[in-house]
């Protein structure tokens, strides 16, 4: 057994209002540079839809994470070291920046300057990449917000596959809708990092987080196609390739990344996961795809366990970090109660962003007669989403975990009403999803109350322990380039041209 | 012209393998966060498909075929019962091959970024002098080969083999010697070759140092420590 520990996040899908909030919060803090416009480290999706970069999820198409060879060989999806290799003048398997999209700014300055006439004047969008005029935006970084777009195009969601006439989710009395947001999953078994051929992109021993060596990365964007969620960006003006840093100097600090502090919706929670990576090799082969969320739920240690702590501390991991797993509101949502669930397990990346399903409108038409109640649940098939829906999206297929979830989640809704409301406390409908009634008021602390100390129990690294001070004196500090410098001074040979010009051209304004 | 002979093809070499060196240490060592491929395939795709890979596959066609058919020492074909006339229709017919094959990659490549306008404008001054300078050594290069093909007995190319061979061994006024007489058209590509050397540290072309072949035996997952334990 050899016990690392990660910062692990659960975002609760049931709650989540999407305001994007943590993308606009994330992108003003990381990605607010030339190059990087149409990168978002955090994006929030309406999901059915294709998603960002379009159809993401279609791994036909992209080649995207993880295969099992013929010979039960792990090995990436596009392909094997000489492969990558082999193509690596032009990579076949990477999107164009259309798949994402072209970025744009607005001429707002024209809404100041813009002389007398007979219309009020407009701010024009005009492309980030060229400077020239856009007569018109196809595609934005959210453009099936709340269902945009036709349902044609938004059907070819992957997430569609063997759900049961999908052509009536067209239909507008049957519709659903739900959101999605996505960042780096800081998987364990990390397709990016395999698929590196300068090897610049490591996960770190210490929180798991998956890191860019900025320095290291020469540009041969293999990592973009290998990456299934498409969460490693391209930057088209520093020629190297950028992704969510889970805000680690944050982190190291003991606070919560920037999208989970700004969540308005608290939704985020983020804790330390123990887990035994001697296994991960063996859980991401998992023969049968819709075995790899137990294999992974298998990885992880529990933190109370006397043995697990032993080894820990063998390992190095500290007591408050043993401690803050404890404590991880990751581990119970995970673990006790297998409410949050792992995106796309089918990647075999076996990721650590998880994800509570949301609940969707069926209670009124409980109440209305409508539905058909399993005992004292309402039967799930009548979930506006469907649940192969759902299943499609976190569990690989398997229906089981998802209806788990939500019946616990429902029981646990069902429980504090007759409680609060009628003065009685209901322990049948828990009964019948395996709670109890102590577990239930945990659940309901963490999920519905959902206060700041309890969704984030991040641990501080020991800098001091590692670091010098007096040798790190006089050092350069934090930036781009060496530190010193940035490579981009007007008479450097080396550098690229000055960050952050944009071209405007005037506006003319015809009379 | 014997002054210009020495300069040219006595010191020029050594000024332009010093530059190549040091500038390339130096940039990797103070500026590695601009060591890089500094690829335009996320803004423009299909092209670059067609253009690269045939630029790549014959541009290391030739530079193998250069590394070898130069530095090989003399005795060595020797051995191999290879003479000079059966080398020089070996390197024409090669080298005339991936020729061709870069040059449709090259021109592919050089209509993309002066005609895309994305690429255009997200190109740097030395994104496009370095492609010119390319193609301007790719085309003497095929020149050269036509003026080779009036003289098939090797004699030129031995000369051209001796004077490579010379200079890496320091034997300057040997080397000056062998190439003086050879055509212009084969000076001019050596001198304009001598000049990529000198441009080299300062554009992308540094990305052949990092060619990735490490990669093919690394282990698939890395992990970094911290802590120096």
């Amino acid at each position: 057994m050899k016990v690392r520990a990660q910062i692990g996040m659960v975002l609760n899908l049931d709650k989540c209002i999407g305001c994007h909030t943590c993308s606009i919060t994330c992108k003003n803090v990381w990605t607010s540079r030339e190059g990087v416009e149409y990168a978002w480290f955090n994006n929030v999706e309406t999901k059915p839809g294709i998603g960002f970069p379009k159809e993401w999820e279609n791994q036909k198409k992209w080649n995207g994470g993880w295969k099992r060879d013929a010979n039960g060989k792990l090995q990436l999806k596009i392909g094997g070291k000489l492969r990558v290799l082999a193509n690596i003048f032009a990579n076949p398997d990477l999107p164009e920046i259309d798949d994402y999209y072209e970025p744009f700014d607005f001429d707002y300055q024209y809404l100041h300057n813009a002389p007398d006439k007979k219309h009020q004047p407009v701010a024009r969008p005009r492309s980030l990449i060229t400077g020239q005029r856009m007569e018109k935006i196809e595609w934005g970084p959210n453009w099936e917000e709340i269902l945009g777009t036709e349902f044609e195009k938004r059907k070819a969601d992957k997430n569609f596959d063997d759900v049961v006439q999908k052509d009536i989710y067209g239909q507008f009395e049957k519709t659903f809708m739900m959101y999605l947001p996505r960042l780096c999953e800081h998987c364990l078994n990390p397709a990016c990092v395999a698929a590196c051929p300068s090897g610049a992109i490591y996960k770190r021993e210490e929180d798991g987080i998956v890191l860019i060596d900025q320095e290291k990365c020469r540009g041969w964007r293999m990592c973009v196609s290998a990456c299934p969620y498409k969460k490693i960006y391209y930057n088209w003006k520093s020629g190297k390739s950028e992704k969510c840093i889970f805000c680690f100097p944050r982190i190291e600090a003991g606070q919560p990344t920037v999208c989970s502090e700004t969540c308005v919706g608290r939704i985020r929670y983020l804790g330390v996961l123990l887990y035994d990576a001697d296994k991960i090799a063996d859980a991401a082969n998992t023969a049968n795809e819709k075995d790899l969320y137990q294999a992974q739920l298998d990885l992880f240690l529990d933190p109370n366990d006397p043995k697990v702590i032993e080894a820990a501390r063998k390992e190095g991991i500290s007591d408050n970090w043993l401690k803050a797993a404890q404590r991880s509101p990751v581990y119970m949502m995970a673990m006790d109660w297998k409410v949050a669930l792992p995106l796309h397990p089918e990647y075999r990346t076996l990721p650590m962003v998880w994800y509570v399903p949301p609940l969707s409108p069926i209670q009124t038409a409980v109440e209305s007669g409508h539905v058909g109640m399993n005992g004292e649940i309402p039967d799930l098939k009548s979930l506006r989403i469907p649940l192969r829906y759902l299943a499609n999206l976190l569990t690989a297929g398997d229906e089981k975990p998802v209806i788990t979830a939500l019946e616990r989640m429902i029981a646990m809704r069902a429980f504090k009403r007759s409680q609060q409301v009628d003065g009685v406390e209901d322990i049948d409908v828990l009964k019948q999803v395996g709670l109890t009634a102590v577990q239930v008021e945990e659940m309901y602390r963490y999920m519905a109350l959902a206060n700041y100390e309890d969704r984030f129990v991040i641990p501080t690294s020991h800098k001091a322990y590692a670091e010098n001070a007096y040798d790190l004196k006089s050092e350069c500090g934090f930036s781009f380039g060496n530190g010193c410098s940035n490579g981009n001074n007007n008479v450097n040979l080396f550098g690229t041209s000055t960050q952050g010009v944009r071209q405007v051209i005037p506006v003319v304004s015809e009379d | 012209m014997s002054y210009f002979n020495t300069l040219a093809f006595g010191v020029y070499p050594y000024v332009a393998m010093i530059i190549l060196l040091v500038g390339s240490w130096m940039r990797y060592d103070r500026e590695q966060y601009s060591w890089k491929a500094s690829s335009s395939q996320l803004l423009e795709k299909k092209q670059l498909r067609m253009g690269s890979i045939l630029f790549h596959v014959g541009v290391l066609g030739i530079f193998f075929g250069h590394f070898f058919g130069l530095l090989t020492p003399v005795e060595l074909w020797h051995v191999l019962g290879v003479t000079a006339p059966m080398k020089q229709m070996v390197a024409m017919g090669a080298g005339g091959l991936f020729g061709l094959i870069c040059f449709a990659g090259l021109t592919i490549l050089i209509k993309r970024r002066l005609g895309n306008p994305r690429i255009r404008a997200t190109s740097k001054k030395m994104d496009i002098v370095i492609l010119f300078l390319l193609y301007a050594q790719l085309l003497l290069g095929l020149f050269s080969i036509l003026i080779s093909a009036g003289h098939l007995d090797g004699a030129e190319m031995m000369a051209l083999m001796m004077w490579a061979q010379n200079i890496m061994t320091l034997d300057l006024a040997e080397a000056v010697q062998h190439i003086a007489h050879v055509h212009w058209i084969y000076k001019a590509h050596v001198v304009l070759g001598m000049t990529l050397f000198v441009v080299f540290p300062f554009s992308r072309l540094v990305h052949m140092f990092s060619a990735p072949v490490q990669y093919v035996t690394r282990q698939h997952q890395i992990v970094r420590k911290r802590f120096a334990r």
